[in-house]
Formats: structure tokens, C-alpha cells, sequence
């Protein structure tokens, strides 16, 4: 091999000094202000406008990380969020973020980023063994070696490919951080602030559109930051400053910087996420971290600009080998060289210009390996610029440096290979159009042979693609389609096309060229000799892919699947089309034969906190809290969740010692004396017409036509199909209002059913109906004592004996204090009992003044189990009842189905199998011993059977320790159930392992005349 | 998505409850089983325009009928239910 540079130059930049890589201030930093960060614990220094990045290559910092599968040294490759390698976590402790990008981490003071997926450190790592078993995680490994035997999977391959692979680690405990959502809408939405995206939104806003600019960098300006671009002999990247502030100060433009745009969504919905203060240490007070938007825009323009291609050939991955178009990201915006003697490889006239911002830097360009035969003219005037050696038709045969690339094995146009010193490759495959965002919603990208890339062609209505994602290979093109498509779309959104003023755009000084020749196995079969990488993220091989192919995984979807290309954070950015080539050339088809996978958002990974919002811990969900709540917790309740609602579940006193002892007491007080409980949460719904009636008979199954004015009634109600949907009682007020109460969980979805009958299906009917459920606070007082207690509470002139106001009663009454509000009799606990109702406002009010009224009677609280143990005790179903698969027959109200009218349900009530006496029917239960505790979900069978499904007759679905009958209680289904009371069942309980005995009676263990309610 | 609601004007999906099919409609009571089964269980799956239920559960309560392309979420119309059971 002939040595064309033994050694490497000596150091350029500023010796001696933290930042030795640093040659210039770049367009992108503050070089006045120094600040500090921490990379494995070593202090860095760095300046405002750095990328993690750019700084750890301003610090002469090359390797950066391990790779997935085979622990290999990687740096840095690129300068955007493309990034497959340079994966870091950041921060510590509860905030530690694995897995960020190091090229979009903006450095802020105190910085701690640490490398991961090594062992102990990242130079000397344990893993990078796994190189040696190559073999075993080659395509479709988790498919081949770990087939056998089945019993090692979990103890013995899971967790060693656990280790082994994976990148960072999540945080241990929970984000401290606050997310928040947000909404935004506009005419035109700009993705993107290249050239092409600054000039839409420039002419966009100047035709008189709201437009909204979003870019995910800190800075405007796109490629124009990393080109040395002169617009009108001013450097581009000013250009792009002076339009940003010109932007800025238009009151109908929203410039909205570290902003991604991830995802597209129908109905001009777009996602994007906006890191508000990860670049600071810690968010202001009030600050969310990150804020995700939706941003509703009538037009869209993608200028999201392009992402270049590696090349593949043996050992591409070596920390020091990096993307053309990322070196001149770090040459001219940050100011830092990655390196001190390059060569460069390139299959375009676009990478060659790296060689110029690098030679000007100060950097030695050993050679330029162009793999054109012949090469460009331009690739020949740059070569004798530059004074590089130039080997037209030549190609890398091959990498050296263990940690870091230290020489490339040159193939030139003869096949003679020699070494080359260098410690920076700057590679160029092509660039790809960045068209993600215009392929959510299926739209299928197509192969321009042209532009050896994937384009959208057509692309959906009202987005446009603006600049290089567009395939324009020139700034001033950029600039003139941008300028066209941002006045275009102003107009489709709906401006007057009279409006705004010609815009003149500034003229680039240099003529850029492209001159591409497409690239995708620079060495054919024996560039697979060693590891040529296609996905550097996944670590997948131009071998892995050749593999595929002969194994039959050659459609683009098995490609992926089988060989993990394109997964993970990157999701292939880098990789994806190079594979399709390779793939392509294996089954000897064209790239356009061979097809492309489309992309789902997100196109940049979003965290899960952002999507959360505020949505997180106590509210995940809405409380909703009844309007004794205030005086419930006063009175020292214990709340329980049901649904949404936060209810008194019961009031312990201090010499209580169990709960079961409470809720004994509080049904003590309300059999013998008097007790209240806020049944608010059940729901409320006032119907008022002339068809108020019909209405009501069509949704339940029991006639209404007669119900007198004054009273009230149970009714049931059916879904379609025939099955029990939710019950409740309804009170007619007036000839034409009713009020209508549902269970507490059906609330909302009655009133959807209701509006659904009267919209849908009965649009005819003259009435009307509003839920009322928080209108009104609601409290029963039920007990023999109920309606001594009320008279001190309703107005002397309301009757409240008996004969004026009987069992089901219901009237508007006022109350002592002049308070409107309506009483009804109605009894869940089987008691005499009342529900009084009063404006919710008044709902605290009146519990402390059924306290202090109740006093004499010793009026005792009761919570939601004191209610449930009363209900069981009287056979009330209620939601393990009603829980979708029992019918009218089941629950025991076969009867209650009027055969005079057509109701919800009435037709698929009656199929045959519905009716069968054999369907488990409500039953109550009784254990032998009054102490054998019954548990809903037990399972009942016929006493000696044995515990199978075939002996199986029914189940438990209510179960209470009754202070009352003193012995524990169950409601439950039971097949031919009605028939066999008196019966003693066994009452099978899987899940402790017991059986117990237990006798079949009527589902009504207390007041079963019904006496009590009617006293 | 967004769905223009004719009383809301244009909102986000989310404000919406999804019920299904908008062209079954309720048989009378003595139809044959079979009719009711339809009705009740059977319901076209069709790749296309479709005529669907929503509900403004978020906003009026009004149940819309809207008529959209199961491929591509394009709204072609919105109704009030109860204008197009009239109609």
C-alpha cells in the first residue's frame, strides 16, 4: 500500500485552548459567552447556540456511543434530527432523557450528557464482544437462534438479549416537568425555514393570510446557516435573519421556532411539538417543558428541505466519518472542524463542497474519491482548489481506528487500493427529499430517476411542497417556488388574489450543481466482506439485507420486520432508501419495482409526557364532586371513586375501629330511626311536551300514559337488543314535565340514548328534555323518622301524612327558609324515605340543616355502602344487576314488558332463547352459617356437583354483610332460579379455593310486604 | 378529523361520539325477526362514501348524520339527524 500521508497534520485552530476544534465563530453561536457542560462526568466547554453535537466535536470529542446490537464505537454523523449514532442521555435523575439526539440537544450551562449502552465506560466496553458473535445477530435473529428450547426464552435469551441490546435507560421515577397542550390555527401553515419556507411565508403573509412558520431548529434559516450561500452578496444565513425579523413584526405571522411538525392528521390537523425549556437547565416557574399543538390550517407548505445519504462500504461507521452536508453544518454554523486531515466521497457535485468550507477552514483535503467515471468538471476545479488528490471512478474499500477513523483504504478507477491518513470522511450518497410529513394519510411517495430519490408527486389537497423536499436543486429555485406556492396557497385559503405587493427575492451568487450518479453498492459482492452498515441505529448490514433477500424477506415490509431496518428513534432516516437499493439490485429489479414503505407520525420521537399534558395522576380524569362535598369531608367521610363522581363511601367515628362497624351503624340508624345520604350523582333529566308521555313509553318498557300528576314510577329500560340498559324512577310534575332519573354511570349514556329515540328515530314527537343532574342537588332522608324530620324542614302548609302524600309521591314544595324545591317518596333502602331536592347551590346548606334538625332523632350520614348493603337487603338491582347481559326476564320484571305498545328492545325481547326459564334468573342467597362470607363472582352450583363448567348454574353478583337479617346476603342469577327457592346450592369461589353452602331464597330479605315503605 | 356541525360550525373530532351506520333503519314491530336482526346486528363495512352517525356529544347534542369516505376521512355532507329522518 502506498502511504500518501504517514502522519497527520499539525493541529490547526486555536492550540492549547478547551475548544481545540473551534476554528472560527459560526454563523449559529454566540462566541462571546462561554458556558459548561459534562460528557461522562468530563467538564466541556461550549458556546450559546451549540448542539451537544458541536461541542463535544469543538472539544476534539469523536466517539460518543455504542451501537444496538454489536457495542461498535459510533460518533457523530450527521446535524440534524436524522441522527442514527450520537444518542445520549441527558440530565439526571428523575429528568434523565435516554436516547437524545446529541446533534438537536442545544448545550445550556450544566449540561450533563452521558453515553449509554456501554459497559463500564464507553471507551473500554465489555459488549463490544458481541462483534465476535456477528454471526448470531445477523437478519432475523430474534426469529432463528432463539427458537429452542421454549422453557429458555424468558429465563435464559430474554434477558441476555436484554442486556446486550437496548440503548438508553428511562428515568426511574416519575417527570417532574409539566407538559401542556395547545391549539393554533392559521391559513398557512410553513414547515420548515429554508430559503424555500421563509420565502412562503413571506409571500403568504404579504397576500394577506395568517400564516404560522414552523421550524424544530433554534434557529431560521435551514441549509442557509450551513451553506456559504451569498444572497445578493450577503451570506444567506443574514438574509434569513432579516426576513425572520421582518416576519416577526407582521401581527398575522407566528414564527415558532424549536417546533416540530410531526405528524398530519385529517382535516388540515397537524401535530407539532414545541420544546419550550428543554435547552434551559429548568423551566421558569409556570413553564411547561415541552407544549404539543395542534395547529388547524387551511393550506400547508412543506419545506422541510432534505436529508443526505451515507454511502455503504466496509466499516462506514467509524467515529470521524460523517455526512458532507454535516460538516458544513459544523464548518460554517457552529465553527468547528470534525476534523484535521479529510478526504472526501461523494457521488454528487454537492458533496464537493465540502471540501471548499473545510480547505478554507483550514483543514487538509487529502483526496476527494469521486465515484463518477469520469468525474465533473466542478469535482476536477475543486480538486486543484483545494489541492486534493482526486481519484475519478475510485471508491472506499475500507476504514481503520478503533475508536476513531484514523486512515481509508482508496480503491481508484484501476482497482489498485492504497492507505490515506485521515481523521475525517465526509461522504455524500445523494440527498433525499425530507417528504415524511407528505406521505401520512397513505400517500404513496414515487422513484424520480431524475433525482435518484423518492418524491411525492401528487401530493394531498391543500399541501404543497416547496424547496428541496420538491426536488428544487438550487436556493434561487428554493426561493422562487417558495415565493409562488406561499402566494398560492394564501389564495386557496382564501385571501383576495388582488391583495400584496410583489415581493423581490434575492439572487444567489454562486451557480450550484448536483450532477448526481446514483451510488448504492460501491463495491458489489465484495463490499460485504465487512461491515458495510446501512442502518447504523439498528445495526443492519448490507450482508443482512443480501440475507433477506435469499431467505424470501425481499417485500419492503419483511425487509423491515426481518431485518429491524428503520426502526427505533431515527426510524432510518439515514437508511431506509439505500436498503431499498440494496435490495432492489439483489432481486435484479428497479428501485421503483421494488417499492417503498410510507411512514406514520410521528416523524421525530415525541414523548409520551407531551402527549399526556396535564392529563397525568389525580387528573388523568375529571372529578366530579357532589354538592355536599365540602360538608361530607368536614363531617370526616371516607370518598370513594364512582365513575368520575367522588362520593361519601361512609362516616367513621373515632371509637370505630372497622369499617364494616360504621356501615353496620349507619344501617342500624336508618332501619330504626332516620339517616341521609346525597344521591346527586344520580342521573336527572327533565322531559317537557306533548309527547313527553309517548316519548316515555317508547323508551321504557312499563306503560306512562296513566301515571297520574304527583306521582312517580320505576321504570326499565332495554337496549335494541333486547337486553336491560338502565332503570330508574320518572315524576310527572305537570300534565306535560316529567323529570327522569337514570343510575349515576348511565347518566350520560340515557341522555345520548333519549336524543338518539327523539332525533333519529322520532323527530316528530313534540318534546323536549335537558340533563338537570347538576342542577339539583338531591339527599334522600330515609327511616321511620324521615318525615318527622322533614316536617321541621317543609313549609307547615305541605302535607306530608301519609294519605296526602303517599309512596311514590312527588310535588314541588318550599322549604322552611323560602328555598323552592320538590319532594318525591321514593325508598331505595325499603324504608319510609323521601328525596328532596333543592337548587345545588343549596345542597351544603341543606345537609347541615338535616343535621342539626335530624339531631333529636339521632340522624346519622351514610355513605354509598351503607346505600348498597340497604339495596341488597331489598333486592334493588343496581349496576352488577344491570351489566349488559341480563334481560327484563333475568332481573325478575318479565312482567313489566308492556304487550300494548312498541318500546327500545320489545321485538329482540321476545326471541325465544331470551325467555328460556333456564337463563340464570335473580335469586337471593343465604349461607347456612350466617357467617360464611358469600363474594360476588362466586359461581353456583348444584350441591355435590362437581366444580365445572358443565355444573355451572349461575353466578353472584351482590354480596353484603347484613347487620339487619345478621348474616351475610347475596343477589345472584340462578338457572329456573324463581322455581327453586328453598333449595341449598353450593356456592363455588375458584379464586379462594371454597365452597360454601348456601340456601336459594327470594331476593328480598327485609320488609318483603312491603309495610315499611308505605307507612 | 372536523366535522362541520350545522349548529357549531366547524369543530374537532374529539367533541364528537361515533355511532355507526346512518342507514339502517328501525323496522316496524311486527317485522320478521330477521328484519330486526338486521337492524340490530348486521351492518355493511363499506371501503368508500358512508353514511355514518355522530354525535356533538361536546357541544349541542345535535346526532349528525355525516356522510364521509371511509378511506380517506373526506366529508362530503352533514345533516342534522332529525332533518334527514323527516326528510
Amino acid at each position: 500500500m502506498n502511504d500518501l500521508s504517514a502522519s497527520l497534520p499539525p493541529e490547526t485552530g486555536r492550540r492549547g485552548k478547551t475548544q481545540p476544534m473551534r476554528w472560527a465563530r459560526g454563523n449559529g453561536i454566540r462566541g462571546d459567552k462561554t458556558i459548561r457542560f459534562t460528557f461522562d462526568g468530563r467538564v466541556l466547554e461550549a458556546h450559546p447556540g451549540d448542539t451537544l453535537a458541536s461541542a463535544l466535536l469543538a472539544n476534539g470529542v469523536r466517539l460518543v456511543g455504542r451501537s444496538f446490537k454489536y457495542h461498535r464505537p459510533r460518533g457523530i454523523l450527521s446535524a440534524g434530527p436524522e441522527e442514527p449514532n450520537a444518542l445520549v442521555e441527558l440530565r439526571e435523575g428523575a429528568q434523565r432523557e435516554p436516547n437524545s439526539r446529541a446533534t438537536v440537544t442545544e448545550v445550556f450551562d450544566g449540561l450533563a450528557a452521558t453515553s449509554q449502552n456501554r459497559w463500564p465506560t464507553l471507551k473500554h466496553d465489555m459488549l463490544g464482544a458481541n462483534s465476535l458473535l456477528a454471526p448470531v445477530f445477523s437478519a432475523g435473529f430474534y426469529y432463528k437462534t432463539f427458537m429452542w428450547p421454549a422453557s429458555f426464552w424468558e429465563k435464559v435469551y430474554e434477558p441476555i438479549i436484554r442486556r446486550a441490546a437496548g440503548l438508553g435507560r428511562a428515568a426511574d421515577e416519575a417527570d417532574p416537568d409539566h407538559y401542556e397542550k395547545a391549539t393554533a390555527f392559521c391559513d398557512v401553515l410553513v414547515v420548515g425555514s429554508g430559503p424555500a419556507g421563509l420565502a412562503a411565508a413571506r409571500a403568504a403573509a404579504g397576500a394577506g393570510a395568517r400564516v404560522i412558520l414552523c421550524e424544530q431548529d433554534s434557529l431560521t434559516g435551514g441549509r442557509l446557516r450551513a451553506e456559504r450561500v451569498m444572497l445578493d452578496d450577503r451570506p444567506g444565513w443574514a438574509w434569513a435573519q432579516d426576513t425572520e425579523k421582518y416576519l416577526r413584526a407582521l401581527p398575522e405571522v407566528r414564527i415558532m421556532t424549536r417546533t416540530c411538525v410531526f405528524g398530519r392528521y385529517d382535516g388540515g390537523c397537524f401535530g407539532a411539538l414545541e420544546r419550550v425549556a428543554d435547552h434551559v437547565a429548568v423551566p421558569q416557574a409556570g413553564q411547561p417543558r415541552q407544549r404539543l399543538w395542534r395547529i388547524v390550517a387551511g393550506q400547508c407548505i412543506l419545506a422541510t428541505g432534505g436529508i443526505e445519504r451515507p454511502i455503504v462500504f466496509p466499516d462506514n461507521d467509524r467515529p470521524g466519518i460523517m455526512l458532507a452536508g454535516a460538516v458544513r453544518s459544523y464548518v460554517n454554523r457552529f465553527g468547528v472542524v470534525p476534523g484535521r486531515q479529510a478526504v472526501i466521497y461523494t457521488n454528487n457535485d454537492d458533496g464537493l463542497r465540502a471540501a471548499a468550507d473545510l480547505h478554507d477552514a483550514g483543514v487538509r483535503v487529502a483526496a476527494i474519491v469521486d465515484s463518477r467515471q469520469p468525474s465533473s468538471t466542478a469535482a476536477q476545479a475543486m480538486a486543484r482548489q483545494v489541492g486534493a488528490a482526486l481519484f475519478a471512478g475510485g471508491a472506499i474499500a475500507g476504514t481503520t481506528g478503533h475508536t476513531g477513523l484514523k486512515a481509508v483504504q482508496v480503491r481508484d478507477s484501476a482497482g489498485k487500493t492504497r492507505r490515506l491518513a485521515c481523521d475525517l470522511l465526509a461522504v455524500s450518497g445523494g440527498w433525499n427529499p425530507d417528504i415524511a410529513l407528505a406521505t401520512h394519510h397513505r400517500t404513496h411517495p414515487v422513484y424520480d430517476d431524475a433525482l435518484n430519490a423518492f418524491v411525492v408527486s401528487s401530493p394531498a389537497p391543500g399541501l404543497h411542497l416547496a424547496g428541496f423536499a420538491a426536488g428544487a436543486l438550487t436556493t434561487d429555485a428554493a426561493l422562487a417556488q417558495g415565493d409562488a406556492l406561499g402566494r398560492a396557497a394564501a389564495q386557496g385559503a382564501g385571501s383576495d388574489p388582488a391583495t400584496g405587493c410583489a415581493m423581490v427575492l434575492p439572487r444567489a451568487a454562486e451557480k450550484e450543481g448536483y450532477a448526481i450518479a446514483p451510488l448504492w453498492h460501491a463495491l458489489g459482492r465484495a463490499g460485504q466482506a465487512g461491515k458495510a452498515f446501512i442502518d447504523f441505529q439498528n445495526d443492519v448490514t448490507a450482508k443482512d439485507v443480501s440475507l433477506a433477500a435469499r431467505e424470501g424477506f425481499w417485500a419492503v415490509e419483511h425487509l423491515k420486520r426481518y431485518t429491524t431496518l428503520g426502526m427505533a428513534t431515527d426510524q432510518g432516516k439515514t437508511a431506509n432508501v439505500n436498503a431499498l437499493a440494496m435490495m432492489a439490485w439483489e432481486r435484479g429489479r428497479s428501485i421503483a419495482q421494488t417499492g417503498t414503505t410510507i411512514v406514520r407520525p410521528p416523524v421525530q420521537p415525541c414523548a409520551i409526557g407531551a402527549l399526556a399534558g396535564t392529563h397525568r395522576g389525580r387528573h388523568f380524569k375529571p372529578h366530579r364532586l357532589p354538592p355536599t362535598h365540602d360538608w361530607a369531608v368536614e363531617a370526616g367521610c371516607v370518598l370513594t371513586s364512582n365513575g368520575i363522581w367522588q362520593r361519601a363511601q361512609w362516616y367513621p367515628r373515632p371509637d370505630e375501629t372497622s369499617w364494616q362497624e360504621t356501615v353496620n351503624r349507619e344501617v342500624r340508624s336508618v332501619r330504626s330511626s332516620v339517616g341521609f345520604c346525597d344521591v346527586t350523582t344520580l342521573g336527572k333529566i327533565d322531559i317537557q311536551g306533548a309527547d313527553a308521555a309517548t316519548l316515555l313509553e317508547r323508551v321504557y318498557v312499563n306503560a306512562w300514559r296513566k301515571l297520574p300528576v304527583g306521582r312517580a314510577r320505576y321504570g326499565l329500560m332495554l337496549r335494541e337488543d333486547g337486553f336491560a340498559f338502565d332503570d330508574g324512577t320518572t315524576a310527572r310534575l305537570a300534565e306535560n314535565h316529567y323529570v327522569m332519573t337514570t343510575t349515576t354511570a348511565n347518566a350520560g349514556a340515557v341522555m345520548r340514548h333519549l336524543e338518539f329515540c327523539h332525533q333519529c328515530l322520532w323527530p316528530g314527537l313534540d318534546v323536549r328534555f335537558i340533563s338537570v343532574t347538576d342542577a339539583w342537588a338531591q339527599i334522600a332522608v330515609a327511616g321511620p323518622r324521615s318525615r318527622d324530620v322533614l316536617r321541621e324542614i317543609i313549609d307547615e302548609s305541605f302535607d306530608l301524612s301519609n294519605e296526602a302524600f303517599g309512596y311514590m309521591g312527588a310535588a314541588n314544595v318550599r322549604l322552611r327558609d323560602g328555598v323552592g324545591g320538590r319532594l318525591f317518596r321514593l325508598s331505595f333502602s325499603g324504608e319510609l324515605a323521601y328525596e328532596i331536592a333543592v337548587p345545588a347551590r343549596y345542597g351544603d346548606a341543606l345537609a347541615r340543616l338535616l343535621m342539626r334538625v335530624g339531631a333529636p332523632y339521632g340522624i346519622t350520614p351514610y355513605g354509598t355502602e351503607a346505600l348498597g348493603v340497604m339495596r341488597i337487603e331489598k333486592g334493588h338491582p343496581a349496576g352488577p344487576e344491570l351489566n349488559g347481559q341480563t334481560t327484563a326476564h333475568d332481573l325478575g320484571m318479565g312482567r313489566m314488558l308492556s304487550r300494548k305498545k312498541d318500546f327500545i328492545g320489545r321485538a329482540m325481547a321476545q326471541r325465544t332463547a331470551l325467555c328460556d326459564a333456564a337463563r340464570p334468573t335473580l335469586i337471593g342467597l343465604k349461607p347456612l352459617h350466617a357467617s360464611d362470607a358469600l363474594v360476588a363472582g362466586a359461581h353456583l352450583l348444584p350441591r355435590g356437583a362437581p366444580a365445572d363448567a358443565a355444573s355451572d348454574q349461575g353466578w353472584i353478583s351482590s354480596s353484603a354483610w347484613s347487620p339487619t337479617v345478621e348474616s351475610w346476603i347475596a343477589l345472584g342469577f340462578l338457572s329456573h332460579g324463581p322455581q327453586r327457592h328453598g333449595e341449598v346450592i353450593a356456592v363455588h369461589n375458584p379464586l379462594a379455593g371454597t365452597v360454601i353452602e348456601a340456601q336459594v331464597v327470594p331476593p328480598v330479605f327485609v320488609d318483603p310486604e312491603g309495610s315499611r315503605l308505605h307507612a | 378529523m372536523r366535522i362541520h356541525c350545522p349548529y357549531c360550525c366547524t369543530r374537532g373530532v374529539e367533541e364528537f361520539t361515533y355511532r355507526g351506520d346512518a342507514t339502517v333503519r328501525r323496522p316496524d314491530l311486527d317485522a320478521p325477526e330477521a328484519a330486526w336482526v338486521d337492524y340490530v346486528y348486521l351492518r355493511d363495512n363499506p371501503a368508500g362514501p358512508h353514511a355514518e352517525y355522530w354525535y356533538h356529544a361536546a357541544g349541542c347534542h345535535s346526532w349528525l348524520v355525516v356522510r364521509r369516505d371511509t378511506r380517506t376521512h373526506e366529508i362530503f355532507s352533514v345533516q342534522t339527524a332529525s332533518e334527514v329522518s323527516e326528510a
